[in-house]
């Protein structure tokens, strides 16, 4: 009774191309790691991303093709500081493989060794709203968290494919040079903002922010995760009058609305600063995606 | 030393700047030269140790971060991800609300831990332990409360069970008591319900609490391009938990009284042959498979069944096979906020056939009707019943619409009947009142339009109204409001 469907899909597997020709195959949760990975590995390995560029990154569905991609990989890279813990755990636990398993070298923790922004230094509990405890999770807002990001997967690559190792070091060291000499380049760019006032709807941008020392100057929501009342949105612009605020951030996926409001009511400009690369186009790496970012804040910046 | 160097040039320079000195001056601006130096060394020596002691307040900062060990015993105990061994999470559930129907638990609201009463429910307290055991292992536990409508405290084991987690050849194994594997709500604990209770037919197919039991599972992950899975569960086959299995019906908590309702299929099931062969195990099968169709939408289709040994009448062979069908679909945009908008429909469906073995009500042989006996109208004797087979089916189909951010519509049909019997066509009697359908097999069907709003992911609120229609009983009319909280940790979401 099961076996006729069975063997039919198994049919339907065998016959059909699973695997490209790449050394390794690597899994993002997010699409910012799969354009690092992408620039380390270039075409030794094959990168998928879980989460969509376009969509919110805490609330990512658990679909059960993920778990196959799991299954198929030889690395995951996750960025810890548990933004993916809504809907991740599960996944690896079904994917029956030992590879990606929490300890095992196939497993990246993206955030080790970065120092991280917000993180909780008193106790925390769930009335202070959706506060991750390791701390502020979009930290490859800040181009040099990816150039320390490049080195450690060039480094983890290389050890699970030592055939390919140099072309790894070589890779990452390309992706950091070309940061360094675009970080030079976009400070130039944002050197003339410097220490402008900029509230943003969630804490999603400080680590751009804080790079090119932009003030931030609060979050429209009340608490991580919490959506403001109209009452709290009204407090908030009375106490942000004085600060003379320039720019009101916010993510793509966010309804316009209440930053709009907000923008409005300061006399600043809105923007919608994409989280992630891929969202101008789908095959963005990470240079383009900061370039766009720069250019974005520059122009809002400069509006009158 | 640096500082000393550093700074000293300056009150010097200063003093080289005035008139000339006499020997006397200068031997006092050396003295003042040499207490300058004495004073910066001081000072020195004190920054120096002032660094130290921050350097080490801050590397026992880091270190109480990361370990658990830095507790002092009169701290409260707090949860967190990552330096603790197990996650632990209490959902709590209270329902409040009332009905037109007098016959509320057990019978109108079929599941376990539906409202049970007028008034206030607590439906369910549920603890949950769960991690990793070590490199192979994970475990799990899930310990419901609950309080019947007599006020009766009680509590169940719903799951406890180790799972493997990389057993070679994409297999899992999972033993302990596990939610069998069949279709979708069977597996799922009342907080990931989408309504305040459970399907009409899951309860009277699987039983009110929902298939479980003691056993293993194990499961395949098969090598396609696209998500399918294999499951297989062996379980015990007896007790409340097995309502279709080796159980006596299915027993509903506070249902103490249970003489005033004639047993299932009008015959007791208290036949229990116990184990004697690997047939009188319970067998689950499941097959699930799933496509993304583009990038917005997923798609979930699954079989399932379980086959096992029942109790029914006296011959004690008698079996029971259920077999089951389902399907999710959603839809969820590329840029959707906190999860929101998305749309979802759910739909399962149930077939059971049941060997009813023979029975004969005269149990001590006097030919007379006892209390509590059924009575044969035609004969004036107790009655004798032959061994039949009844087939029950049903489904419900579920539509959510997230239409914003916390806020969930929610829209579900219920349909169960079951095919009309030889036992429900003899002129029975049961405490002098004539029998015809039997009310656990019925035709009936349920529409429950609900609102939920998730303040966040850790609590909810929820108002649902059922228009139930039982046949032979008539309609009614129920309004539910239902609140969650949930504290600790909070399991992820599959799909």
């Amino acid at each position: 009774m099961i076996n006729r469907p069975l063997l039919l899909i198994l049919a339907l597997g065998i016959g059909s191309p699973i695997t490209a020709a790449a050394d390794l195959r690597v899994v993002t949760t997010l699409p910012d790691l799969a354009t690092v990975a992408r620039a380390v590995g270039g075409g030794h390995i094959e990168v998928t991303s879980l989460a969509r560029s376009t969509e919110d990154p805490h609330h990512v569905d658990a679909r059960p093709s993920f778990i196959r991609e799991l299954n198929r990989a030889d690395i995951l890279i996750h960025g810890g500081a548990e933004l993916e813990i809504g809907w991740l755990p599960p996944l690896v636990r079904n994917a029956r493989n030992a590879n990606i398993l929490n300890g095992r070298d196939g497993n990246i923790d993206a955030s080790d060794g970065l120092t991280l922004l917000d993180v909780p230094t008193g106790p925390i509990d769930r009335s202070m709203g959706d506060v991750h405890p390791g701390g502020n999770p979009h930290y490859l807002l800040d181009p040099l968290n990816a150039k320390a990001l490049a080195n450690a997967l060039a480094e983890r690559f290389a050890r699970l494919d030592p055939s390919n190792a140099s072309s790894y070091q070589s890779n990452s060291k390309k992706f950091g040079d070309a940061i360094t000499a675009r970080l030079e380049e976009w400070t130039r760019i944002l050197e003339p903002h410097r220490d402008t006032r900029v509230i943003s709807y969630h804490k999603s941008h400080d680590y751009f922010l804080e790079r090119f020392e932009l003030k931030s100057a609060g979050t429209i929501e009340t608490k991580p995760g919490i959506e403001p009342s109209p009452a709290h949105i009204t407090r908030l612009i009375e106490s942000l009058r004085p600060a003379k605020v320039r720019l009101v951030l916010m993510e793509p996926f966010r309804s316009p609305r209440t930053p709009a409001y907000v923008a409005e009511a300061l006399n600043a400009s809105l923007l919608a600063l994409p989280l992630f690369p891929g969202s101008t186009h789908p095959a963005e790496t990470y240079l383009e995606w900061m370039d766009h970012l720069v250019t974005e804040t520059d122009r809002a910046l400069k509006a009158p | 030393m640096m500082i000393s160097t550093r700074i000293l040039p300056l009150p010097l320079a200063l003093l080289a700047g005035t008139a000339s000195l006499s020997a006397a001056d200068a031997a006092s601006i050396e003295q003042l030269q040499l207490e300058l130096q004495r004073q910066h060394q001081n000072h020195q020596r004190q920054i120096e140790a002032l660094e130290n002691r921050i350097d080490a307040l801050q590397s026992t900062d880091s270190d109480s971060s990361d370990s658990v060990d830095s507790r002092r015993p009169t701290d409260p105990i707090r949860l967190r991800r990552g330096n603790i061994y197990m996650d632990i999470g209490l959902v709590g559930t209270l329902a409040a609300g009332g009905s037109t129907a007098g016959d509320i638990e057990g019978e109108l609201q079929v599941g376990g831990h539906d409202p049970n009463q007028r008034g206030f429910t607590l439906q369910s307290l549920e603890a949950n332990f769960a991690g990793a055991v070590d490199p192979y292992f994970r475990g799990n536990a899930n310990l419901a409360f609950a309080i019947d409508s007599g006020g009766e405290s009680f509590i169940e084991i719903e799951e406890a069970w180790l799972e493997t987690f990389s057993l070679p050849a994409n297999l899992q194994l999972r033993a302990g008591q596990y939610l069998t594997e069949f279709g979708r709500i069977n597996t799922q604990h009342l907080h990931s319900w989408a309504f305040v209770d459970a399907p009409i037919v899951n309860a009277r197919l699987l039983g009110p609490d929902g298939l479980r039991n003691p056993g293993v599972r194990l499961s395949w992950l098969a090598p396609t391009p696209f998500y399918s899975e294999l499951f297989l569960g062996i379980q015990n086959s007896h007790g409340e938990t097995a309502a279709s299995f080796r159980s006596e019906g299915g027993h509903h908590h506070g249902d103490e009284d249970e003489a005033d309702e004639p047993p299932f299929a009008f015959r007791h099931a208290e036949n229990d042959r116990g184990f004697r062969h690997l047939d009188d195990l319970l067998f689950s099968p499941r097959y699930a498979l799933s496509f993304d169709i583009g990038d917005e939408q997923v798609l979930l289709i699954g079989a399932s069944a379980a086959f096992g040994p029942n109790s029914s009448g006296e011959a004690g062979d008698t079996v029971t096979r259920i077999y089951g069908a389902d399907v999710t679909w959603k839809w969820k945009p590329v840029d959707h906020s906190g999860g929101f908008p998305f749309v979802a429909l759910q739909t399962e469906a149930l077939l059971r056939r049941y060997e009813a073995g023979a029975f004969d009500w005269d149990e001590n042989g006097d030919g007379l009707v006892d209390d509590g006996d059924i009575e044969d109208l035609d004969t004036g004797a107790p009655a004798l019943l032959d061994g039949e087979r009844l087939t029950d089916y049903g489904f419900y189909t579920q539509l959510l619409y997230g239409f914003r951010r916390g806020w969930v519509a929610g829209l579900r049909f219920d349909y169960a009947d079951g095919d009309r019997a030889d036992y429900e066509r003899r002129n029975l009697a049961f405490n002098g009142e004539e029998l015809g359908r039997d009310p656990a097999r019925a035709s009936r069907w349920r529409l429950s339009p609900n609102l939920t709003w998730y303040p966040t992911e850790f609590s909810k609120l929820r108002l649902q109204y059922n228009y139930d229609d039982r046949r032979g009983i008539g309609t009614d009319h129920s309004v539910w409001l239902q609140m969650e909280f949930v504290l600790g940790a909070h399991a992820a979401h599959t799909f």
